[in-house]
């Protein structure tokens, strides 16, 4: 069957903007012409067709939309704490259009994001690319393109070593050794669930076997990890220490699932080799760091030194507050760590894409991929610079122009209101 | 033989904590060829700093350097004065979750007797990084509670806490109830007690140890008297009665500002705000005041959705227009070092830049009362000189040296350490 992705049908020219295509250089005083949502043209004086939209973004900065690999955001739930595995979980049935973060992303330049389950359990619930359309359902929002992804976490968290269960017996695991023994535990119940299904389905179809079988018990819980067994679904895992990082990748060889991305994983730069040989991705904070144990030695060069190494870096916000300051975190690793300016905002934009999948359609500025974009004042790496635009598929989900616009409009009408009332107290 | 016992307490008066501990190396060391930003005056491009004694000996483009200094070559750097964090935990609290490395917060209500550097760590690992990053000075403050306790002045150098202390008592803290740093799913929650009742509770207090102090006089001078028993909220909170330690009133809403702007001027106390995100609110009331601000984290949201995605953002360049003087705060350990940032994200939102960089150096100083000797680069004062690649206030600048109280400083810290460490692993 064709697929047919139906975009928000928007057209726009973006004019005279210093391009920063993050894969294919810096474009001055470049125009973009996005039709039906997608990219149709970059280039120098293109003309703009009729009924076509124009920005002019003379002396400004335009970057493909930020994206951002790992959030919590536009969810109405994050961990699920009633059971210890809960890969039966989904984010997307969850989601909260209405989450004002969803604003403060694209007040940010951030287009696309990665919202994902807690880490309170060794295997969580399934995540969910979304675009950041703020103002839109959320079946809008849902990036159909992206990677299944499953979240694992390992270390304190699913440990529960930094909170109290006063009341009843600790859960289990409550160390490092049962978080990887769990994991293995339910991979290896999948295995022979997935060995139920095959013999019945091998006994089904052979004309010998015995009539009227009675087909295994469906488990919720298991097929996602069957999914990821089969290859369909992938292993995002929440990591800080270099050991537990290590063990997981041996576990998924043991195991055989794929791990897309390590979450956080603030001691990648202890093993970039290993993680750079396995293909994995680290996606982590650029310097926030010992809130706890595990997060003691996560230095601000890691992100930095890891790209380095050859390992795919994206830099995360994990956080309502830090996702409209992630190009501040990006310049951050020119200084540690020596990246140039491209390699800096490739942490927060190629790179993310190729770790959800979605490097087809966004994370640069390409011609066909996707028109999302963020329109900067200065140099999106100075620290001096704000967003000013934040565009999806075409349309406009954040224009701080406008927003002063409205905000002078409101401190009229009040002051108005408030001459009003003065006049109406002396004419009594 | 009296006027030199006299002397000497006088010195000892002078040169003891509190007074700044300058370098007593008496090499004289130029720095050449930087272009200076002194933030007090005009810039100097490829001036000379020559530094004597812990003290900026003389500063300047014609200054000759005479010829037993020893030259430091900075052609191509900046020279800024190192810059002041006008509240952190530096030195009380290593590791979030962990308990047992938090000392900034005492628990209960009222703690005027505690004192923030008797905390002061002065190995924590946060430290170096802060001081890599051209941050010279910070207030170490503690929190929580209604009076909180006092903060002192410390410059980021020293073997003991003593040795890092440049002023202390600072401030005797007050938290008065606010929504700093709340989301928009909080700011639905039930509105936080106000700031006015909170504010009676510090007027009783207040009331109580004049009260006592007049029946400690009195049973000082009749001996028929009773002398009051030893109350310790009460001794330690006189100070602040007696206009002897300034308060520094941590306050986010504009109707708790406007409290304490009223409580302020009844109690005749000085007084400088801390956070006071909703400030640009009742900017024009806190200049008549002539109250500062040290602004608390940018990294937050505003407290009410209302107000603007960018209130907090906006906020310091509102009230530096106003004319009220502001400073920055990293109010962090771990990301004490982010202090310039939180200047440089006011500047993209309005502030002046020039404006930005005074208040993380010179107007800190002034609000702490030690611009005699900090926050610019000026013949005379304290030798705290940083030299940068480039903005101090950007994101990608390096720091390459670092003077404090006219002492070279480390720059390594166990970023550099554990990088050096594990890049052995691949080489």
């Amino acid at each position: 069957m064709l697929s047919v992705r139906v975009l928000n049908a928007q057209n726009l020219l973006i004019k005279n903007g210093t391009l920063l295509t993050v894969t294919m250089g810096t474009v001055i005083k470049g125009d973009i012409l996005i039709l039906d949502g997608v990219i149709k043209k970059i280039g120098k004086n293109i003309e703009a067709p009729e009924k076509v939209k124009v920005i002019d973004a003379t002396g400004k900065y335009v970057m493909p939309g930020i994206i951002d690999s790992h959030t919590h955001i536009g969810l109405s739930g994050t961990n699920e704490m009633g059971a210890t595995i809960t890969s039966e979980v989904k984010m997307e049935d969850v989601l909260n259009a209405e989450d004002t973060s969803i604003h403060t992303a694209v007040s940010g330049g951030v287009t696309m994001v990665h919202t994902m389950h807690g880490s309170g359990n060794p295997i969580g619930g399934e995540n969910v690319v979304l675009k950041t359309k703020w103002g839109k359902a959320s079946e809008e929002m849902v990036v159909k393109e992206a990677y299944r992804t499953l979240k694992f976490a390992l270390g304190e968290n699913p440990k529960q070593a930094n909170s109290f269960n006063p009341r009843g017996a600790p859960r289990y695991p409550q160390s490092r050794m049962g978080v990887n023994a769990i994991i293995r535990r339910e991979f290896l119940k999948a295995k022979n669930y997935m060995a139920q299904w095959d013999r019945y389905n091998k006994a089904n179809r052979s004309n010998k076997g015995a009539k009227n079988l009675i087909p295994p018990r469906k488990d919720l819980r298991l097929e996602p990890l069957v999914d990821m067994l089969k290859g369909k679904m992938y292993a995002r895992c929440h990591s800080y220490r270099a050991d537990e990082t290590l063990e997981f990748i041996k576990l998924s060889k043991e195991l055989g699932f794929k791990i897309l991305c390590f979450e956080h994983a603030v001691e990648a730069y202890k093993i970039a080799k290993e993680i750079a040989r396995e293909n994995i991705g680290i996606s982590v904070f650029l310097d926030n760091w010992a809130y706890k144990v595990e997060a003691a030695e996560g230095i601000a060069y890691n992100a930095g030194f890891c790209t380095k190494q050859g390992v795919l870096v994206s830099l995360n916000s994990d956080s309502p507050e830090r996702i409209r300051r992630l190009f501040n975190d990006a310049a951050k690793s020119m200084k540690y760590g020596g990246l140039t300016e491209e390699e800096a905002l490739k942490l927060i934009t190629i790179n993310p894409a190729i770790q959800l999948g979605v490097d087809k359609i966004a994370g640069s500025l390409e011609e066909g991929k996707h028109g999302d974009i963020a329109i900067f004042k200065e140099h999106p790496l100075s620290a001096y610079t704000l967003c000013e635009m934040t565009i999806i598929e075409g349309e406009i989900y954040f224009d701080r122009n406008q927003y002063l616009k409205e905000r002078e409009e409101k401190a009229r009408e009040k002051k108005d209101k408030e001459k009003n009332k003065e006049k109406k107290g002396e004419t009594q | 033989m009296k006027r030199s016992i006299f002397a000497l307490v006088t010195a000892l008066l002078l040169w003891g904590p509190g007074a700044a501990q300058l370098n007593k190396n008496h090499e004289l060391v130029a720095i050449k060829g930087a272009t200076i930003i002194p933030v007090v005056g005009e810039d100097i491009p490829e001036g000379v700093i020559l530094i004597q004694n812990g003290r900026i000996l003389d500063i300047g483009a014609g200054v000759d350097i005479p010829q037993n200094a020893r030259v430091i070559d900075a052609q191509g750097l900046f020279a800024y004065p190192g810059m002041i964090d006008s509240y952190c935990s530096l030195g009380l609290s290593e590791i979030g979750s962990v308990r047992a490395t938090q000392d900034s917060r005492e628990t209960g209500k009222l703690n005027p007797q505690v004192s923030s550097v008797e905390a002061l760590r002065p190995d924590s690992m946060h430290i170096p990084i802060s001081r890599s990053n051209g941050i010279a000075l910070a207030l170490v403050a503690p929190s929580g509670g209604l009076i909180s306790g006092k903060s002192g002045l410390i410059r980021l150098v020293g073997w003991t806490p003593q040795e890092m202390i440049v002023k202390s008592p600072l401030f005797m803290h007050i938290q008065l109830p606010g929504g700093r740093g709340r989301t928009q799913q909080d700011t639905t929650k039930a509105a936080p007690p106000q700031a006015s009742k909170k504010i009676k509770e510090i007027k009783d207090l207040f009331h109580r140890a004049r009260y006592y102090q007049k029946r400690n006089t009195a049973a000082m001078k009749d001996a028929r008297l009773t002398l009051p028993a030893f109350d310790e909220k009460l001794e330690f909170i006189l100070p602040v009665v007696h206009r002897e330690l300034p308060v520094m009133i941590a306050v986010d809403t504009a109707s708790g500002i406007l409290d304490a702007i009223k409580f302020i001027k009844e109690e005749q106390i000085q007084a400088v705000f801390y956070g006071a995100g909703e400030g640009w609110k009742v900017a024009e009331e806190i200049n008549k005041a002539g109250i500062p601000v040290v602004l608390g984290s940018l990294y937050a949201m505003p407290s009410k959705w209302e107000d603007g995605y960018d209130a907090i953002y906006r906020n310091p360049a509102v009230l530096n227009q106003a004319g009220v003087k502001i400073a920055f705060s990293s109010s962090d350990a771990a990301l004490a070092k982010d202090l310039p940032y939180h200047a440089a994200k006011a500047a993209a939102f309005g502030l002046d830049r020039r404006e930005a960089l005074k208040a993380v150096t010179i107007y800190p100083a002034e609000i702490f009362g030690v611009s005699d000797m900090y926050g610019s680069l000026e013949k005379g004062k304290a030798a705290n000189i940083v030299l940068a690649d480039g903005d101090i206030l950007e994101l990608r600048t390096t720091i390459t040296l670092s003077f404090i109280d006219g002492k070279e400083t480390d720059l390594s810290s166990i970023y550099t350490e554990l990088l050096e460490k594990f890049r052995k692993r691949i080489e």
